[in-house]
């Protein structure tokens, strides 16, 4: 009998037993709808994790020079704080001294930030993040401009009020209108709409459109930071080996500046996505050990179940395997018969599984700041459980009804 | 008459049961020949072995010992695989008790065999719906077992028994479960076959029903009593 032909046939019977399969499929449903709900999740934070944070505020291959690190996965202590705050800032000429001696190909910009207020003909803005930085600043955080254009390195040097608005304020400011060439004002002083990045969306809640770029020695720098200082020198190398060579050449740099005795530590810090990577795949690792035993519970019990729905299925049967016996149906079409009815039942679930799975990954996007997203690999996966789940659940079943005597099968009362 | 017009030929065959300790002889060495297109009714009281005898010539069970050639291949020693393929091809049963499946409509209960046969889903179709039409059935084709008389269930174990051509229809007391009247209505379709030339074995304890056929073979312990030609066929 061919496999379509059997499909069909545990289709039928599935429908003409509606109740009894959907009790029957319950502990895979069950375990299908957890994996996908999870693993959603768990993918969502993943993507935030490594495209938004280590991509976008960090950046890729990237290091910060600060003075203390913006990112911190342990608990900052008082005591800690308070050597922090002591610390000398990074100067411009620690920047441009660091940056002078990095002998791998590389990419670097200057950034300080504060959070301040932006009018536009007396529409404001306030608790903006302004931050003033160099040309590159664009490349390192990976935020594409998406009408006019970014700042050029003249503009930088000569301290040109030129402002990159980030897309929530082109909304809060010009209500959608064209904002290119329009001025906005920052503490009074009027600096000239050139760029708008990016629509970068929300995440936990929070957005991330809520900024405005403009050039490191415009106006604005005098409440950014002290003069000749910079929050963070940030440098981007072509690959993680030749970041590791950045990194050790920019410590032994700022080390030699701030003439530090070996026995001491830094008094700066070199961030990079490393540290909260790191710290995530440890959660992620836990989850990943924790959801396959959790899954696995669920479908141990589902394959029990859905075993003993098909023994008695069997003994209901017995007279229509004996019948088919007689008609000329070999073991292996017995089998196979209800191999497939108790994979098909299986994959039933597992699908209406999946299917619940990714509503309540959808409901957990749209209610809950949570960044839910669906991985494939774990719909294939989930259909594939239900399937092999079924399988499993019908070897012995269904190797009981193939091996019936096709005389005692078909005499049997029912 | 050469030994390839046999369809059947069974040497010696003995069917022994264990039942707990004891051992049951239903069958002690029976020797039986049919030719092609024969008529035969297998007669005898409860316990004389004729239903072992059926089990056996239809490949449902094998002997313990002796020996049965069906179309001159000797399929006593067949593997349950092996006797699955000889039942669906060159056997149609019909049962005192129509085995038909329940859920499945009449066309889908004479599909069954082709299934197992492989044949193609349309292919299948056509031969079943002409087989109901060979039994007057054709437009009870989508009814279900439970929407039929009991006459009509037989006509469709017949119409299932004859879809693959067999070489023998085997039936099974095809009217102990039928009242007089659709018993003769049965009888008149078994007639018509065996008059287009298909082999019938029939096991019955009823002499009317006997009577239909042209050869009686009767069975008493085990063994063959008697075997007589009714007409000269």
């Amino acid at each position: 009998m061919q496999i379509f032909e059997a499909i069909r046939l545990a289709l039928q019977t599935i429908w003409a037993n509606k109740m009894k399969t959907a009790f029957s499929v319950i502990g895979v449903f069950i375990g299908v709808t957890f994996l996908i709900a999870v693993v959603s999740i768990v993918e969502g934070m993943n993507n935030y994790m490594t495209d938004r944070f280590a991509g976008t505020l960090l950046g890729v291959n990237t290091f910060h020079l600060r003075r203390f690190p913006n990112f911190q996965t342990g608990e900052v202590t008082e005591e800690m704080w308070r050597s922090w705050v002591r610390r000398p800032r990074i100067s411009y000429e620690d920047a441009a001294a660091v940056s002078a001696a990095i002998s791998v190909p590389n990419v670097s910009a200057w950034e300080s930030a504060n959070r301040t207020t932006l009018e536009y003909r007396g529409k404001l803005a306030r608790d903006i993040e302004v931050i003033a930085a160099t040309e590159r600043w664009f490349d390192i955080r990976n935020m594409p401009i998406s009408a006019g254009r970014a700042f050029s390195a003249q503009e930088v040097r000569a301290g040109t009020p030129v402002i990159v608005l980030g897309w929530e304020l082109t909304e809060r400011l010009f209500e959608g209108r064209d904002a290119l060439g329009k001025e906005v004002k920052i503490q009074g002083i009027p600096y000239r709409v050139i760029g708008i990045v990016e629509k970068q969306g929300n995440l936990f809640g929070i957005s991330l459109d809520k900024f405005a770029v403009t050039t490191a020695f415009a106006p604005a720098k005098r409440f950014v930071n002290p003069p000749g200082v910079v929050d963070a020198l940030m440098l981007k190398a072509n690959s993680l080996g030749e970041l590791q060579v950045a990194m050790a050449e920019a410590e032994a740099v700022m080390r030699t500046r701030r003439h530090l005795r070996p026995t001491e530590d830094n008094n700066f810090a070199i961030e990079t996505a490393d540290a909260v990577l790191d710290f995530w795949a440890g959660i992620n690792r836990i989850l990943m050990i924790a959801l396959p035993g959790l899954v696995a519970i669920s479908l141990v019990v589902g394959a029990i179940v859905i075993m003993n729905i098909m023994l008695m299925s069997v003994a209901e049967r017995t007279r229509e395997i004996g019948i088919r016996k007689s008609l000329g149906a070999r073991r292996r079409d017995i089998l196979s018969q209800f191999l497939v009815e108790s994979a098909t039942i299986a994959t039933v679930g597992a699908a209406v599984g999946v299917g619940t799975g990714l509503a309540g990954a959808a409901l957990v996007n749209a209610v809950t700041p949570l960044p839910a997203a669906v991985a494939p690999w774990s719909i294939v996966a989930g259909v594939a459980l239900g399937a092999g789940v079924g399988i499993v659940a019908g070897i012995y079943p269904a190797s009981r009804a193939a091996r019936l005597d096709p005389i005692t099968a078909i005499r049997h009362e029912t | 008459m050469t030994q390839t017009a046999l369809i059947i030929r069974v040497r010696g065959l003995t069917r022994d049961y264990d039942m707990g300790a004891e051992r049951v002889h239903a069958l002690r060495g029976v020797d039986l020949d049919i030719p092609r297109n024969e008529y035969v009714a297998i007669m005898g009281p409860s316990g004389s072995g004729k239903s072992t005898l059926m089990n056996l010539i239809g490949c449902l069970d094998t002997p313990t010992a002796g020996q049965y050639w069906l179309n001159a291949t000797e399929v006593s020693r067949m593997s349950d695989d092996e006797l699955a393929r000889v039942r669906n091809r060159e056997i149609g049963f019909v049962f005192q008790t129509f085995n038909l499946l329940p859920r499945a409509s009449a066309l889908h209960n004479v599909e069954l065999p082709l299934i197992y046969a492989g044949v193609s889903a349309r292919a299948r179709r056509r031969r079943a719906a002409h087989a109901l039409d060979r039994v007057g059935l054709a437009d009870r084709a989508h009814h279900r077992p439970n929407e039929l008389s009991g006459g009509q269930r037989q006509r469709v174990a017949i119409a299932r028994a004859l879809v693959n051509d067999p070489s023998i229809l085997l039936a099974d007391e095809p009217t102990g479960n039928l009242d007089s009247a659709t018993s003769g209505e049965i009888m008149t379709v078994f007639n018509a076959l065996h008059g287009q030339g298909q082999t019938i074995i029939m096991v019955t304890h009823e002499q009317d029903i006997a009577a239909h056929a042209h050869r009686v073979v009767t069975l008493h312990d085990g063994r063959v009593h008697s075997d007589t030609a009714r007409h000269a066929a």
